[in-house]
């Protein structure tokens, strides 16, 4: 079955998309993203869309939907790379993406993830026992 | 209106969507549309070629290319023998949906054209027309 690759980079899983997805593609990506978050013990998620041409509502619920269940699972996402028209087009669609992470490009959605992890950890030593 | 081009495209699974919106972008790049106005209309084609598969059971998008003197448009017409829309009104709302997705569909479609038009008939069927121009 046709898939898109989540490689492993550290505690983050890296998504990028680079084909025009069809529907079950998409709600393919989902299922696997979410079982790659258990296993791996994934505390981030970076996902490429640049190259990305569409957006639909379709495409977008999905991308909530991940934001969504990694959050569940005590996971952050971030959505890098959103083309200029593609966003025009989100939001006139009225598709804002509440809750969903995104950065400009790939360097700042690493450090957007990391900066997170960092200050968790530093939550957690402070936190009294 | 003169049309200049004319094809038509079945739309009966996910796969065709895919392939209704490659048609059109193609088409709206051949017209030198702006890369925002393929954008605007390719999403609207989704949009509405996921009603026609998932609503409307199946049935076909009628891609036209117009010229109105130096003006340059495409026109899309969806087409379906489905159950129809029982209640226009609610189904153009923004977040209605009888299906599982976010109710963005049409009301979204018709943000994002120049020319939105629909009818609907419960039993026999729904057309919605859109264009787009440069």
């Amino acid at each position: 079955m046709e898939r898109i690759p989540i490689l492993r980079m550290g505690s983050f899983l890296l998504v990028t998309v680079q084909v025009d997805m069809h529907d079950q593609l998409a709600v393919t990506l989902q299922d696997d993203l979410t079982n790659r978050i258990v296993t791996d013990r994934a505390r981030g998620v970076l996902m490429d869309i640049s190259a990305l041409e569409v957006v639909d509502s379709f495409i977008g619920r999905m991308i909530g939907n991940i934001a969504a269940m990694a959050r569940v699972l005590d996971a952050a996402t971030v959505v890098v790379g959103m083309q200029p028209a593609v966003a025009i087009t989100l939001v006139e669609l009225g598709l804002g993406l509440p809750g969903v992470r995104t950065a400009l490009d790939i360097e700042r959605g690493i450090a957007l993830l990391q900066n997170e992890q960092s200050a968790t950890r530093l939550g957690d030593a402070g936190r009294p026992v | 209106m003169p049309v200049v081009q004319s094809e038509r495209l079945v739309l009966r699974t996910s796969e065709d969507i895919v392939r209704a919106r490659q048609f059109v972008r193609q088409l709206c790049i051949a017209q030198g549309f702006g890369l925002v106005d393929q954008t605007k209309l390719v999403t609207a084609a989704s949009e509405l070629a996921r009603n026609t598969v998932e609503h409307g059971g199946g049935g076909e998008v009628h891609v036209e290319v117009l010229h109105d003197g130096a003006r340059r448009g495409v026109r899309l017409t969806f087409t379906d023998q489905g159950k129809g829309i029982p209640d226009m009104a609610l189904a153009m709302r923004d977040g209605y949906t009888t299906g599982s997705g976010l109710g963005l569909g049409l009301s979204g479609a018709k943000r994002l054209s120049n020319e939105f038009d629909i009818e609907s008939q419960p039993g026999k069927g729904t057309c919605v027309r859109i264009a787009r121009w440069r």
